[in-house]
C-alpha cells in the first residue's frame, strides 16, 4: 500500500525487536472475542487512477457547476485569485499541526497575525482571534462571550439573523441558564424593529444580537440599534455573514458596536457544499480575556528578535479544562491564513471594487426587475448584495424550476426557513456576476410567468 | 540566522496592486445612504502579486510541516495526507453552494452517505452525523445528544465523570453542555479501573467520557466491564476517538458498548491539519440515540440522495449547512484508497512503530506505565538532569518536530511519542538515535539543551511577555 513504508522484512525485524512473533500479540490488550471484525463489507483498495475516475464519477453527478446561481443566503461565490490557491495549498502551510513550538511554526504565526490586523481593519474593532469554525458557531460563542462578560442572562437576537444562526445558538444554550428572545423586523423597511427592540431590552439583558446585513439582504442603522443597547448596558453584537460588506459599508466600531462576529467565507474561500468556512470574531478591547479560541500574539526570543506565539492560552480548555472560555481546539487556521492571503492580494484597491461591484450588481439587478410584471423587489433599497423578490403570481417553487430549466439558480427559496416567507427568493450577486449574465437573469425572469 | 520576513503592512506602497479585477460593468448607482459606507480602508495593504508570492513564500520556509519530516506528536496522528486527495478535494465540480438543490449535488450527497457507510462498518455504531466541526465540536454535539436522550428519558442527571488523563476539551465539552465534572483517577496501570469507576458511579451520573486508546496510547481493557457498569446505573459511555488510528479494523467500539462517540477526521483519515484546523469531527451513535443527532443529516434511499433537515426529537442543528464537507471528500478519497485490505495494516503498522520506539528508548527513557502500549508511547522526565521542554527544543535543531510534551498531565514531564503508520523503519531509527544524542548531551552538557534551539529561525519565544502586553495586530510604526 502506497502510503504505508514499511517493508514486510522491516516487519519482521521490528517484531523480533520488539520481542514478539505475531502482531497480534501486540493487540492482547483488548477483549480477544471483539477482535478482527469482518471488514467484508467494505470495498476493495483502489489504485490511483482508479481513486480518480470514482470521484470523477461522482463528480459527474453533480450538475450545480452547469447553471449560473444566484445562490447566497451565507456563502456565496467570488473570485479567488490564482495566487491564493496557488501559496495556500504549499505543503509548509496545508501539513503542520497548531504551531505548538512557535520556533519552528513562524510562517503560520506571522500570517493569522497579519489575518487578525486585517480583520480589526475591517470592522474597526480592537481584537481579532485567529478562527472559530463559522459563521453560526461564532455567533453562538458571541451569545456566551457576552453573557459571560455581562453578568446578565438574557440574549435579544433579531429575527433577521440568519435562520441556521438562530438555530445553531439555540442548539448552543439549550442546558445553559440563557434565556433568549426575538425581537421583530419592521416589515416596511426590513430592518430591526426598534420598539419591539427597545420594549424587550432590560436590566437583565446582556446582549442583543442583529445580523447586518441581514438575512433579507439589508443594511442595518448599526449605530441606532447599538445606541438603544448600550441605553440598557447591553453588549451590541453584529453578525456578518457576507464579510465583503465590510469592506463596503461604515465600520462596526464606528457605529458603537461592540462586538463583530460572522462568516469570512468570502474572503478566498471556495463555497465547498458548505465547508469548511471561516468564522471570525472581533471585540473591543475588554473582551479580550474572555474572548474564545486561538489568538496569535507578538513577542521576542532570546536575542530579542520578534516573534510571533499562541498566546493568552489561560483561557483555553488545555489549560483551564471546565472553566475554559470554550471548549475550541482545532479552528479553523488554514483558513483565516488563507483569508489573510486573499486580503493581501486583493488590497485595499481591488477589496474596495469587488465589495462595490457585489451591491452595484445587486442594484443594477433591483432597477431592472423592478419593472417585471412577475415579481416584486420587496425592499428596493439598503440593501447590500442580496435582493429579496416577491413573486407575485403563481408558486416561487414553480417560478424557480422554471428558471431552473434555463439553467439558472435564480435565489434560495426563503419559505426553506420559514413558511411565513412564502413565495419569496433571495439572491445574491457578486463580482463573478457581470451585465451580461444579469441580463440573461432578467430576460429569463421576464420569460417566465 | 534567516532574517525574518517584514509583515505585509511594512511591505505595503500607495497605488500597488495585488489583484486583476475589473471595475463594475453595470450602469448603477449605489442604493445605499452614502452616510451607510465606509470611505477606504486606512492601512490596508497594497502590495504587488510577485511581492505577495514572495511574502509568503518566505514565511513558508519558517514553518515545519509533516510534508517536511518526522511529527511525533502524540494523540494528533500526524500520519501523511495524500496529495492526491487535495486535488479531487479542489475539483470544480464539488464545488456547490451548500443550499443548490438536491438533484444537483447527488454527487456531493453521495459521497457524505458513503463516509458514512465505512464509518458504520469500522466502529460499529448504528449512524453519524458529520456536521461537527473538529474533535472538541463533536465532543460537545456528544454530550448534547446524550443529554437529549436522558432528559427524554426524564432524568437529565447532573454529572460527567471524566479520567484525569483525559484531554482539556472533553470538561470543557461537557460543561458546555451543561454538565459538572466529576474526575476519575487512574489506577496504577494507567487505565480507568472497575473499582474506581464504581466509587464515582452515582445515580446522577449522565456519562462517563473515556478516550479510548486513552492518552497514555494504552487500551481501556476494561470497557466492556465499564459499559456494563454505566448501563446499569441507567448512564452512558462516550468515548473519544481521537486515538481511533490503533483500533482501525481491530476492534469495533461499537461492540464494546460504547453509545456515543468521535471521530477526528484530521487524524485518523489523513486530513491535513491545516496549522490547527479545519478539523471534522463525526459523532457516532448506538441505535437507540439515532433520533437525537443533529440535522441535517443525508440518507440513502436506492440509489438517490436525501437529506432530512427537521427531525422533531434532534438536538438541533450545531453548524451552518452539512459541516466540513471538502475535509469528508479527502477521508472519504483516503479510505477507497486504502480498501478493506488496507484497513487493519493502518492500525497494525501504527501499533508496531509506537512500540518498535518504545522498546528502543525505554532503556534511557523512564516508562511510568509499564502497561503493553498500542499507538503512542509516554515517558517521563524522571532522572533527566533537563527538563522535557529542553528536550523538545534540542529536537529541533535536529530537525525534527518534538512529540507532544506535559501532557497528559498524569505524568511528570510527559513525552507523548505517536509515530503513525506512515514513518518507514529508517525514519525511526534516525528518531531512536537522535533522542540517544541528545540523551547523552543532557548529561554532558545539560546548557546546550537549556539554550536550544539554536538552528531555528527564531529562538525560545518570550510567552510571558506576549500574554503579559498583549500586542495582537500591527499598528503603523509600533511593531519592531
Amino acid at each position: 500500500m502506497r502510503y504505508l513504508p514499511l517493508t514486510d522484512l522491516e516487519r519482521e525485524e521490528m517484531k523480533k525487536t520488539i520481542g514478539i512473533s505475531d502482531i497480534k500479540e501486540l493487540f492482547s490488550c483488548i477483549p480477544s472475542g471483539k477482535c478482527y471484525p469482518s471488514l467484508a463489507d467494505l470495498p476493495p483498495a483502489l489504485s490511483e487512477p482508479e481513486l480518480i475516475a470514482a470521484f470523477k464519477e461522482m463528480g459527474r453527478k453533480n450538475r450545480f457547476a452547469d447553471h449560473l446561481s444566484f445562490l447566497g443566503a451565507g456563502a456565496c461565490a467570488h473570485f479567488i485569485p490564482e495566487v491564493v490557491s496557488y501559496l495556500s495549498s504549499r505543503g509548509e502551510f496545508l501539513t503542520p499541526y497548531t504551531p505548538y513550538q512557535p520556533e519552528v511554526s513562524q510562517g503560520s504565526l506571522q500570517a493569522i497575525f497579519e489575518y487578525q490586523t486585517m480583520m480589526t481593519m475591517l470592522t474597526g474593532l480592537d481584537v481579532a482571534n485567529a478562527s472559530l469554525y463559522d459563521g453560526a458557531t461564532a455567533a453562538a460563542e458571541a451569545v456566551l462571550l457576552a453573557v459571560r462578560k455581562s453578568g446578565r442572562s438574557r440574549v435579544l437576537l433579531a429575527a433577521s439573523l440568519h435562520p441556521e444562526y438562530a438555530a445553531v445558538i439555540r442548539t448552543y444554550v439549550q442546558n445553559l441558564p440563557i434565556e433568549l428572545q426575538t425581537v421583530a423586523i419592521n416589515e416596511k423597511d426590513g430592518r430591526v424593529d426598534e420598539n419591539d427592540l427597545n420594549s424587550k431590552l432590560d436590566g437583565a439583558t446582556a446582549a442583543f444580537v442583529f445580523q447586518s446585513p441581514n438575512f433579507l439582504g439589508i443594511v442595518e442603522n448599526s449605530r441606532s440599534l447599538a445606541a438603544a443597547t448600550h441605553a440598557r448596558e447591553a453588549h451590541a453584537v453584529q453578525v456578518v455573514s457576507e464579510a465583503m460588506s465590510l469592506a463596503y459599508l461604515m465600520p462596526a466600531a464606528d457605529c458603537g458596536v461592540d462586538l463583530v462576529v460572522g462568516e469570512a467565507q468570502s474572503f478566498g474561500l471556495s463555497l465547498g457544499f458548505g465547508g469548511p468556512y471561516l468564522g471570525f470574531m472581533t471585540a473591543r478591547e475588554e473582551f479580550l480575556r474572555q474572548m474564545p479560541g486561538r489568538l496569535v500574539g507578538q513577542t521576542v526570543d532570546l536575542d530579542g528578535k520578534r516573534g510571533y506565539v499562541l498566546t493568552l492560552s489561560t483561557r483555553e480548555q488545555h489549560i483551564k479544562r471546565e472553566k475554559a472560555t470554550s471548549n475550541i481546539c482545532s479552528n479553523e487556521a488554514w483558513c483565516a491564513l488563507r483569508a489573510g492571503m486573499y486580503l493581501a492580494v486583493m488590497g485595499k484597491t481591488g477589496l474596495a471594487r469587488a465589495a462595490r461591484t457585489c451591491h452595484l450588481n445587486a442594484a443594477y439587478f433591483a432597477a431592472a426587475a423592478a419593472s417585471l410584471k412577475q415579481i416584486k423587489v420587496v425592499y428596493p433599497e439598503n440593501f447590500y448584495n442580496e435582493v429579496l423578490i416577491e413573486v407575485k403570481k403563481g408558486r416561487a417553487g414553480d417560478f424557480l424550476a422554471a428558471l431552473k430549466k434555463k439553467g439558472i439558480l435564480a435565489g434560495v427559496p426563503m419559505n426553506r426557513f420559514d413558511t411565513a416567507w412564502q413565495n419569496r427568493l433571495l439572491l445574491a450577486f457578486s463580482e463573478v456576476h457581470d451585465r451580461k449574465a444579469i441580463d440573461r437573469l432578467l430576460v429569463a425572469m421576464g420569460e417566465c410567468a | 540566522m534567516t532574517a525574518l520576513p517584514k509583515l505585509i503592512f511594512d511591505l505595503s506602497r500607495e497605488g500597488k496592486i495585488g489583484c486583476g479585477l475589473a471595475e463594475a460593468d453595470v450602469p448603477a448607482e449605489p442604493v445605499i445612504d452614502s452616510a451607510c459606507l465606509r470611505a477606504g480602508i486606512a492601512d490596508f495593504p497594497e502590495v504587488s502579486e510577485v511581492e505577495i508570492v514572495r511574502h509568503y513564500m518566505a514565511l513558508s520556509r519558517l514553518n515545519y510541516s509533516l510534508d517536511a519530516g518526522f511529527y511525533p506528536l502524540g494523540s494528533c496522528t500526524m500520519k501523511y495526507n495524500p496529495k492526491i486527495n487535495e486535488k479531487l478535494a479542489a475539483g470544480d465540480e464539488f464545488q456547490a453552494h451548500p443550499y443548490a438543490p438536491h438533484d444537483l449535488v447527488q454527487g456531493n450527497l453521495e459521497i457524505m452517505a458513503r463516509l458514512e457507510e465505512w464509518l458504520v462498518v469500522l466502529t460499529g455504531m448504528a449512524g453519524f452525523t458529520l456536521t461537527p466541526a473538529a474533535g472538541a465540536h463533536g465532543e460537545f454535539t456528544g454530550m448534547l445528544v446524550i443529554r437529549k436522550y436522558l432528559q427524554e428519558k426524564g432524568d437529565a442527571r447532573k454529572v460527567v465523570l471524566i479520567p484525569d488523563s483525559a484531554h482539556g476539551t472533553n470538561p470543557a465539552s461537557a460543561h458546555f453542555a451543561g454538565y459538572e465534572i466529576r474526575e476519575i483517577p487512574s489506577n496504577a496501570q494507567g487505565i480507568i479501573g472497575i473499582e474506581e469507576l464504581r466509587a464515582h458511579l452515582k445515580p446522577d451520573v449522565a456519562a462517563l467520557m473515556m478516550t479510548n486508546p486513552n492518552t497514555l496510547g494504552i487500551f481501556e481493557s476494561n470497557i466492556s466491564a465499564i459499559a456494563e457498569a454505566l448501563h446499569a446505573n441507567g448512564s452512558l459511555l462516550y468515548m473519544d476517538g481521537a486515538n481511533l488510528n490503533a483500533l482501525l479494523g481491530i476492534v469495533r467500539p461499537g461492540d464494546l458498548g460504547v453509545d456515543v462517540m468521535h471521530i477526528n477526521l484530521h487524524k485518523t483519515f489523513a486530513t491535513p491539519h491545516g496549522g490547527g484546523g479545519p478539523g471534522s469531527g463525526p459523532v457516532g451513535v448506538a441505535s437507540h440515540l439515532l433520533p437525537f443527532l443533529p440535522v441535517p443529516r443525508v440518507r440513502r434511499n436506492q440509489d438517490r440522495f436525501e437529506v432530512v433537515y427537521d427531525d422533531p426529537r434532534s438536538i438541533g442543528r450545531v453548524k451552518n449547512f452539512y459541516g466540513q464537507f471538502l475535509v469528508m471528500v479527502r477521508a472519504l478519497a483516503y479510505l477507497l484508497a486504502l480498501g478493506r485490505e488496507n484497513v487493519r495494516r493502518v492500525a497494525e503498522d501504527a501499533v508496531l512503530n509506537a512500540n518498535y520506539i518504545r522498546k528502543k528508548l525505554e532503556g534511557v527513557l523512564d516508562l511510568p506505565y509499564k502497561t503493553p502500549s498500542l499507538h503512542e508511547v509516554v515517558f517521563s522526565d524522571h532522572g533527566l538532569p533537563v527538563k522535557t521542554l529542553d528536550i523538545a527544543k534540542r529536537l529541533l535543531d535536529y530537525g525534527f518536530h518534538p512529540f507532544t510534551i506535559y501532557f497528559p498531565l498524569i505524568v511528570h514531564g510527559a513525552m507523548m511519542i505517536e509515530p503513525t503508520e506512515t514513518e518507514s523503519k529508517e525514519t525511526l531509527d534516525e528518531f531512536i538515535g537522535v533522542m540517544n544524542t541528545i540523551l547523552r548531551e543532557a548529561r554532558e552538557n545539560p546548557e546546550l539543551l537549556r539554550q536550544a534551539p539554536v538552528q531555528t529561525p527564531v529562538r525560545r519565544l518570550d510567552e510571558t511577555l506576549a500574554a503579559r502586553k498583549p500586542v495582537l495586530k500591527w499598528r503603523r510604526g509600533e511593531n519592531i
